[in-house]
């Protein structure tokens, strides 16, 4: 005991700056690291936005913004006409009618997780949830090809044509001749792909309020639905909005599926059961064999998309900024 | 365990050897011809110990990449003009032979029965023609029994030189199609769903009902799709045959064209089958690496002279003999040693 205590008295005032000091050394090191790593990400789309604006400048110069609301795309045209518009309109109308399906299934189940089921149940619900976001996204395209298209176009299409027939705008939305390949089919998939997101998002932040704010209410005679209208999803709501956005990120970027089974034409028509495209789809298709002006357009398209999903993800905040202010926070 | 040590011992020397004396030969380019450079190359390697590399990145990235000189040569379903290839220092000359055949799926139609001409398949991918049983159909097949249903058009959507091929054939069978759509990779259709690939298209066929769609020869083969015949530039119906497309290849007049620029839809002849269609290879006269090039021409040889056996074996065609000792010649001519 003697000896150990000697050698700590020894060290005195000396060693303790040393210590200090390489403390401090640490705590700059992790300083620039942790700094450099974020810098990093700014610097990286940084990197990603210049390289596209650069190829797509031939494209930006030859068509303008002109680009954006012409639908005609011949690349085998001379000169080539480009325009944006079918598969921009695409990528909206799949993503808004995913979106449109999973947000209210999404949430349903994550509510009857948290707050309704079993304790027995919720393993095997869970774990299907995450299975769910396990399968590589061609899978769900072979899917829809073989399974979901047949049965759109054999049963489900001809169904909704005749209870809409006449009506004036849903007749127009399911009219057309039966096909495997359509919007329609798409944005289900995409449904299916991006509901992981939102079930295991709003999962999470639901078990993060507090069980006392629950039970008071419960105490005061609030019925299940009250409880979760008034309590939980007030309290989580900006974590189920930063789930529904992570969502419809993915289902306005995801390229495989959605070119096996949207049908790959630039047309834009008035029947979600008719053929249509994405931006993403569209530069997947065509990018290999393209050159030129051809591959500038492209390229534009995946600009045009960066920007899309900017602005999506901008709306939202500006949303999620606007309730806060309502609630008067 | 001798004899595996003689074994162990010769594989040794023979890798030492090929490391030390071979020049391995790289190439890029179209995707259609894949299977057969790279059962070729597997073959002569085994013949000869000299590898190839070749990587199937597409038509357009094989001509940039041949420009760029990054490979020894490139690879091109659709071939260059004369003048683009003299301004390149370029030569450029037919691999190997494809062919490209309408597929449908009717109820009760076998292979081979039904019949198209350039004209009608270009107004069903108009959309000007919209049910099996419209009259231009019935008139090439009258006995054959038509449905009164919506026929659905299956096309590519992704860039590609059977794309090509086929919008070339119609541009030259239908004026109407020549000026409403054009030829290209990737064109401007007016009707139809696009699937990727041959076997996209393939699968959509074999899906869909009352459905028509243009694959290469061989994916209709080996999926046992319902092909179709066609009526060609002689006015004759003709079935998709090893023998139609040899006929359309030595009916095409490559003597007299600068470059070997032909492209083999709708060739005379009356045997000929109308949508045949040759992949290119491209290398440069003058080329940085000798020995590569050298290396190069070796395997073409090669491969044109004991090749052939295989590449039928993948539906491919071997190009007639009279266009390999033209090409022969060419070889002899431009490229330097």
């Amino acid at each position: 005991m003697a000896v150990q205590s000697d050698v700590i008295d020894d060290a005195g005032p000396y060693d303790r700056a040393k210590a200090l000091s390489a403390f401090k050394l640490g705590d700059v090191t992790f300083y620039w690291i942790t700094r450099l790593s974020a810098i990093s990400v700014l610097l990286i789309l940084g990197g990603i936005i210049v390289s596209l604006i650069v190829g797509a400048f031939p494209a930006m110069k030859e068509y303008g913004f002109s680009f954006l609301w012409t639908q005609r795309w011949a690349p085998s045209a001379d000169p080539p006409v480009l325009g944006a518009l079918g598969p921009m309109y695409g990528t909206l109308v799949t993503s808004f009618i995913a979106m449109l399906i999973a947000i209210p299934v999404g949430l349903g189940i994550a509510i009857f997780l948290t707050e309704l089921c079993p304790q027995w149940l919720r393993r095997p619900i869970g774990m299907a949830i995450e299975l769910l976001a396990g399968i590589p996204s061609i899978i769900y395209g072979m899917w829809g090809f073989f399974v979901l298209g047949p049965f759109l176009a054999n049963t489900f299409q001809p169904f909704m044509i005749r209870i809409f027939d006449g009506v004036p705008v849903l007749g127009a939305i399911f009219a057309g001749p039966p096909s495997y390949l359509s919007t329609f089919n798409a944005a289900l998939i995409l449904a299916i792909m991006v509901l992981p997101f939102i079930t295991s998002i709003s999962v999470d932040v639901f078990k993060t309020v507090p069980p006392v704010l629950k039970e008071a209410a419960y105490g005061v005679g609030c019925t299940t639905w009250e409880v979760v209208r008034s309590v939980v999803i007030p309290y989580t709501r900006v974590g189920i909005i930063g789930g529904v956005m992570l969502a419809l990120g993915r289902a306005l970027g995801e390229t495989m599926a959605v070119t096996f089974i949207i049908g790959n034409s630039f047309r834009i028509s008035s029947s979600i059961f008719a053929p249509g495209t994405t931006i993403s789809a569209a530069i997947a298709s065509e990018f290999a064999e393209s050159d030129g002006l051809h591959q500038s357009g492209l390229i534009l398209l995946g600009l045009l998309l960066f920007v899309l999903t900017f602005f999506v993800l901008a709306a939202a905040r500006l949303m999620l900024m606007r309730l806060d202010k309502k609630a008067g926070k | 365990m001798n004899f595996l040590k003689t074994i162990v011992a010769a594989g040794l020397v023979a890798a030492s050897a090929t490391a030390a004396f071979a020049a391995d030969i790289t190439g890029a380019g179209a995707t259609f011809p894949f299977p057969i450079y790279s059962k070729w190359a597997d073959a002569y390697k085994k013949e000869t110990g000299n590898g190839l590399n070749y990587q199937s990145i597409g038509s357009g990235g094989g001509i940039k990449q041949i420009q760029a000189k990054t490979v020894t040569f490139g690879a091109s379903d659709a071939p260059l003009k004369a003048e683009q290839l003299e301004k390149d220092g370029l030569v450029q000359w037919p691999m190997v032979m494809g062919a490209i055949v309408p597929v449908v799926n009717l109820e009760g139609v076998k292979p081979g029965e039904m019949v198209f001409d350039g004209e009608t398949l270009a107004s069903i991918y108009l959309g000007k023609i919209t049910k099996w049983d419209d009259a231009a159909i019935k008139k090439l097949n009258p006995n054959v029994k038509l449905p009164s249903e919506a026929i659905t058009v299956v096309r590519r959507s992704d860039g590609s030189g059977t794309t090509f091929n086929f919008t070339n054939y119609l541009a030259k069978a239908s004026a109407d199609w020549k000026s409403k759509v054009g030829e290209g990779t990737a064109v401007e259709w007016p009707v139809g769903v696009g699937a990727k690939g041959n076997e996209g298209v393939s699968g959509n066929i074999s899906q869909t009902k009352n459905s028509i769609g243009y694959v290469e020869y061989a994916y209709a083969k080996q999926n046992k799709l319902t092909y179709t015949g066609l009526v060609n530039k002689a006015g004759k119906p003709v079935q998709p045959t090893v023998e139609a497309f040899q006929a359309a290849a030595s009916n095409a007049d490559w003597a007299k064209a600068p470059g070997y620029y032909v492209i083999l839809t709708d060739q005379p002849g009356e045997k000929s089958w109308p949508i045949t269609a040759a992949t290119f290879i491209l290398m440069h006269k003058d080329a940085t690496d000798k020995a590569a090039s050298q290396e190069a021409i070796k395997f073409f040889r090669w491969a044109f002279k004991s090749g052939g056996k295989a590449a039928e074996e993948l539906d491919y065609i071997p190009m007639p003999e009279g266009v390999v000792t033209l090409i022969e010649k060419t070889w002899a001519a431009e490229i330097k040693s």
